[in-house]
């Protein structure tokens, strides 16, 4: 349903161009939960911004359902990483959920069955009169997620969404959107750089190459649903993924050939937030 | 006990410099500094309430006709200005100029043009009062986080409701900060333009009492003013943390 054909993107012109993204192609199906996954650094944000059409790309298409994206078409939805400034403090749960919907004159009755059938998917519906910053992080970044899913849209967008969320709650969180994906059975574009999340959620992951942004791999992820944080993490299908993508990332950036020339950029932006899971030294 | 303490002081420090005031006075042998008595005296005679009609609300009404234009006025043009780069480049100059004219000089200009009434004076205080908000809201809105602006463009906000539900919100606090500023300078404003070719009001009051040598009325109009000035920034700071009471459990909880 959404397809990406030789998107670039260059910051600037002649000699103090930067190239963030070479060359990107790939495509969505419908109803296909898609991880993107790369090094920190590679472009992964503004492919995410050209996509739903905040940013105009300076090379190639993208299209949704033949349609190409030029500004951010209503069947999309985007919840970003910075949960706390994408959430208006002056508005309730309820008024953020409500905001998008407001446009599309669907009566009162019809916005807020909406509103709190999202929030109740969210697990926050006790929470639905209370200000944004009077919850915590991964409640608030739940509320995105309800706003996102009340906006009806067709495919949903994620920017990095649990990079600011302890790891705990980056579980829960996980397995709520694959959740709330049966339930709206929605499209799924999910932006990370975490290896585990990227295997663990998607059916199919994107793996980018650092910038100048190019696809490095394309590859299907054959594990069962529905996936368990624990059992699913068990399967040898799992492990054996998990290292494909990492050798991939990893290969990318130790430009050079030694692996621990680049400890900063390797090893932390592979998953330094996360006790170092993803550290897996050869 | 330390909020106790503070507010103990707050309430004892004024009441005993009155004091130390009333008695230094008391002997009454300067002209010009009345004993303190005979000023709340005369306070009390001509503000509870002979003159309230014929000078304090004529006042009043100037104060806030001029400062409510002047902040509807600063919004209404602030906001394009702040969303529009091209616009700000373009006015910035004129803006530049104007706020620098100091206030007073206008007032010659106001007198010949709009007259002695009412009109000149409520321009004067609009036009001072005028620049602190418009400044801060410009600062406000171009101020508005990215992300903010993203996730309007993303889900189609646009309009009316990203102008009263994310726009003027997102720089409210700023234009809080600008209108508190505008207050004072409002008040000032209307004292100057009631000395210059005007017939009541407070400012016209005191220095119609000192021409006259009405010492300990001067004085009670000076008093006036200041109690009046106290009073105003008490209610908007209680109007300011109703409607801001959003932004300050947001930074509040940003720090904690």
């Amino acid at each position: 349903m959404l397809e990406v054909s030789q998107l670039g993107k260059t910051y600037g012109e002649g000699d103090g161009a930067t190239h963030a993204i070479a060359s990107v192609g790939f495509t969505i199906s419908e109803k296909e939960f898609v991880c993107v996954v790369g090094p920190s650094g590679c472009g992964k944000t503004t492919l995410l911004k050209c996509m739903s059409g905040l940013l105009e790309p300076t090379a190639g298409t993208v299209e949704l359902r033949g349609r190409r994206v030029t500004a951010p078409p209503p069947e999309m939805a985007l919840v970003f990483q910075e949960y706390s400034r994408s959430l208006l403090p002056w508005m309730s749960v309820r008024g953020n959920v409500t905001l998008p919907l407001r446009h599309k004159k669907l009566g009162k009755g019809e916005t807020a069955r909406l509103v709190e059938e999202a929030v109740e998917a969210v697990g926050l519906t006790r929470f639905i009169d209370r200000y944004p910053w009077e919850l915590s992080g991964g409640m608030q970044q739940r509320v995105a997620i309800a706003r996102a899913l009340a906006y009806q849209p067709e495919i949903l967008l994620m920017d990095e969404p649990f990079a600011s969320v302890d790891a705990q709650t980056r579980g829960d969180l996980e397995d709520l959107v694959l959740r709330v994906r049966e339930q709206f059975g929605v499209t799924v574009l999910f932006v990370t750089h975490d290896i585990d999340e990227s295997v663990y959620l998607a059916d199919r992951i994107v793996v980018l190459t650092p910038s100048p942004t190019e696809v490095r791999e394309v590859l299907s992820v054959d594990l069962p649903h529905p996936r368990d944080q624990v059992d699913t993490k068990e399967l040898p299908e799992f492990a054996r993924l998990r290292a494909h993508v990492y050798r991939l990332i990893k290969r990318e950036q130790a430009t050079g050939g030694d692996e621990d020339a680049t400890p900063d950029s390797g090893a932390r932006d592979a998953g330094g937030d996360r006790g170092g899971r993803d550290r897996v030294r050869g | 006990m330390r909020r106790h303490l503070e507010l103990a002081l707050e309430i004892t420090v004024p009441i005993v410099l009155l004091a130390l005031w009333g008695l230094v006075s008391a002997s009454g042998d300067t002209f010009y500094f009345p004993p303190l008595t005979d000023i709340l005296e005369k306070f009390q005679e001509l503000w509870l309430f002979d003159r309230v009609g014929s000078d304090v609300l004529p006042s009043l009404e100037r104060l806030f006709l001029g400062y409510a234009i002047a902040c509807l006025v600063a919004v209404a043009i602030g906001i394009p200005l702040g969303l529009s780069p091209l616009l700000r480049r373009a006015t910035s100059p004129i803006v530049e100029f104007l706020r620098a004219i100091p206030p007073p000089a206008l007032l010659p200009f106001a007198v010949v043009v709009l007259g002695v009434g009412n009109a000149g004076k409520v321009f004067l205080i609009a036009f001072v009062c005028l620049w602190p908000v418009l400044l801060n809201t410009i600062d406000g809105v171009t101020g508005i986080d990215p992300t903010l602006r993203e996730t309007a463009r993303s889900y189609g906000v646009s309009g009316r409701d990203r102008l009263l539900r994310i726009v003027l919100p997102a720089a409210s606090p700023q234009i809080f900060a600008g209108m508190r500023t505008s207050l004072s300078l409002a008040l000032i404003l209307m004292v100057i333009s009631e000395m210059v070719a005007s017939t009541n009001g407070i400012g016209f009051f005191v220095l119609q009492s000192q021409r006259s040598f009405a010492i300990p009325e001067m004085w009670a109009g000076i008093l006036l003013l200041g109690l009046l000035g106290y009073a105003l920034n008490l209610i908007f700071l209680l109007a300011e943390r109703r409607v801001l009471a959003w932004h300050r459990g947001a930074r509040a909880s940003a720090l904690g």
